[in-house]
């Protein structure tokens, strides 16, 4: 957790500032009911994060819980077919639970526990930080009620019934078109009423400052230990790095340790890969950056999808988790910056990567990370076949299958 | 056109009544911002409708939702902003059906429509003040240095330590609005034992008034804040009446009534 004993970083890399902007991005746009909590919650996280008994009770549960460090693996049948003369794959597919989302509920379960919140509260889209959520909280003896709308639901009937085994209580959000964005919602109103007791568990790299920044600080293990493997391989850094974003929260923990490690002019180059649904051009995606503006929602200012008078839209995607209309703060900035590359990804492309990498790896992802994995073609044309590329693997498919099947794959 | 702060000079507890603009449509809603003017509201808080209304509770979330379909075009800011324009510039109506108007919007609307574009046209709508429940007080720095000659309220709410209060306090202007409870608007049975403390507390730290909203229904409840407060807002209980505008009038002249009884 504290910096102290890493590696001096190499770059000037260090946002956010201390009131939580990355650049224009960002900041605390929040009834004042809960900014005193978020004053509090950025106070904890800071002495948390200075002491080492903190940060040896969170590496001990990635370690003997999640099963980290998750393995970097050479996945040549991969390559072969996309084009590439290596793709290297992070697999926080096999992580407990499924999917990264277990390294950030922990620290954020834990983070609870220490400010003395029995209750914790988080929203859901695919229901894996739902999951994540009730399993840390299970683990650590905390109520738990999880927001999750009624399309998503319908889309993710497994992992309801997971929740539901787990303790959790699955509260159904029939507002709006009843995915992540209104779960967000539900859950932010039920914490401004119960603040007092209750830690609410943002699952994204996204919201009110300081949510952004300690969404990045639990995930960054992805990207921590995608370097210490390339080095403990003896292999250069890949040419590029790739994961898919939704908030944000994958692709910021793999993301920023690169931004942070190393010097401009040896770094990667880094894509993500945000959903375009049935294309850009038909209105039903969830492309932020490729297809927002910037504004406010859920407490920070980034790019936004909204109407002329300001009303956030209706996301779409194939992937509850990728169904949202924003975009964490630090990736506006960072496309600003021009420091990621952010594409598009239709749902049939991803569709179509989701069915080569289980083909060739028989490795079967979710429909989110597929959407990072349909981008390998086109780095291929982009970088030619003798790049090395590496790929977050957010999580496992077992939980699409219902929708894969019904894609007809 | 004068501030926010002539609603406190009549001598009497303050009525600050809420209504949603555009709902259930244009027309009945400017009918009701009359109505409650007659009834003897001493400030008209109009609310936008918006598509992520994050503090309110069922009833004004509702509205906005109904206002926005209601109109074949949409509804929202700028069409809140000329619904001000009609209210406080139509000609031939008297101060006492004119009381300063404050616009509660998200911010969002604010920055999409842009901050200057905003103070401009409210400036020109005869807008006294703004009320933006996402936006505290240290946040506001580039809106409050575009906004000049219109009030803006800050909340304060039971969680505010002293060095909120004195921030909201002095980055207000009109009014400070104290939420009476944590949580999202809406009527409630009972109030919470600890608003006066709340508004003493405020008051430590503002020379502005104080008004308290959130959860006031009825007369009784509007009696027992005014007993504490400069002011009372009425929300939700209004809202739910907002269809018949004759409804409202009388709902709004029963709290009046209530307060100024009291205050005899």
């Amino acid at each position: 957790m504290s910096d102290n004993d890493r590696t001096q970083p190499e770059s000037d890399y260090s946002l956010p500032d201390e009131r939580g902007f990355f650049g224009a991005y960002g900041g605390r746009y929040v009834p004042e009911t809960v900014v005193p909590a978020l004053l509090e919650l950025d106070a904890e996280f800071r002495k948390a994060s200075a002491d080492p008994a903190f940060k040896a009770e969170f590496d001990l549960l990635l370690a003997d819980y999640v099963g980290r460090p998750s393995p970097l693996y050479r996945a040549d049948r991969l390559a072969k077919a996309v084009g590439l003369a290596e793709v290297w794959l992070k697999r926080e597919d096999l992580n407990h639970t499924g999917a990264h989302k277990i390294n950030n509920t922990l620290g954020q379960c834990l983070l609870a526990k220490r400010m003395g919140k029995k209750r914790v509260i988080a929203e859901t889209g695919a229901g894996q930080h739902g999951v994540a959520t009730a399993t840390a909280a299970a683990l650590l003896d905390q109520e738990c009620v999880v927001f999750m709308g009624v399309e998503d639901i319908r889309r993710q009937a497994l992992n309801v019934y997971k929740m539901k085994l787990l303790g959790a209580e699955v509260v159904p959000v029939d507002e709006g078109g009843g995915t992540l964005a209104d779960a967000v919602t539900a859950a932010m109103r039920h914490w401004v009423e119960r603040v007092n007791d209750t830690f609410y568990v943002l699952g994204s790299a996204l919201g009110p400052h300081p949510y952004p920044e300690i969404v990045r600080e639990f995930q960054r293990v992805i990207g921590d230990e995608m370097l210490v493997q390339f080095a403990a391989k003896g292999i250069e850094l890949p040419d590029a790095v790739v994961a898919c974003v939704g908030g944000g929260s994958n692709a910021i923990g793999t993301f920023y340790p690169f931004l942070r490690e190393i010097p401009r002019e040896r770094l990667p180059k880094l894509y993500g890969a945000e959903a375009a649904g049935l294309g850009l051009d038909t209105g039903k995606h969830g492309a932020s950056i490729a297809g927002g503006t910037p504004g406010v929602l859920h407490g920070f200012y980034s790019y936004l999808l909204q109407d002329e008078r300001g009303n956030p839209l209706e996301a779409y995607s194939i992937s509850a988790g990728l169904d949202y209309p924003g975009i964490g703060p630090e990736h506006g900035y960072l496309s600003d910056e021009g420091l990621v590359t952010y594409l598009p990804v239709t749902d049939a492309e991803a569709l179509e990567a989701f069915a080569l990498l289980t083909h060739t790896e028989g490795i079967i992802p979710a429909i989110e990370s597929s959407h990072a994995l349909a981008l390998l073609p086109r780095l291929a044309r982009e970088l030619g076949p003798d790049a090395r590329v590496a790929v977050t693997v957010s999580g496992r498919g077992d939980k699409d299958m219902d929708i894969v099947r019904e894609a007809g794959l | 056109m004068g501030g926010l702060g002539e609603g406190f000079t009549r001598g009497h507890t303050a009525l600050v009544t809420y209504l949603m603009a555009g709902y259930p449509d244009r027309e009945t809603s400017l009918a009701a911002m009359r109505a409650a003017a007659r009834g003897g509201a001493d400030i008209i808080e109009l609310g936008v409708p918006y598509g992520d209304p994050l503090a309110d509770g069922p009833v004004i979330a509702r509205a906005g939702r109904a206002a926005m379909k209601a109109a074949p075009e949409g509804f929202g800011l700028p069409e809140a902003l000329e619904m001000a324009t009609a209210f406080t510039l139509e000609p031939g109506v008297s101060a006492a059906e004119a009381p300063p108007v404050a616009l509660m919007t998200y911010l969002n609307p604010v920055m999409r429509l842009g901050y200057a574009e905003t103070a401009k046209r409210a400036r020109a709508a005869g807008v006294a003040g703004f009320i933006i429940p996402d936006l505290p007080a240290d946040e506001a720095g580039e809106w409050l240095s575009v906004s000049d000659g219109l009030d803006t309220v800050f909340l304060v709410a039971p969680t505010s330590t002293a060095d909120r209060l004195a921030t909201a306090g002095a980055a207000s202007s009109g009014f400070v609005y104290c939420v009476s409870r944590t949580g999202i608007t809406g009527e409630r049975s009972q109030l919470p034992e600890h608003l006066a403390d709340l508004v003493v507390r405020t008051k430590e730290h503002t020379k502005l008034p104080v008004a308290v909203g959130f959860g006031i229904a009825t007369p009784d409840q509007a009696v027992t804040v005014g007993k504490v407060a400069d002011g009372v807002v009425v929300g939700s209980a209004i809202v739910r009446r907002q269809e018949e505008p004759v409804a409202v009038e009388k709902f709004v002249r029963s709290l009046r009534d209530a307060l100024d009884t009291d205050s005899e």
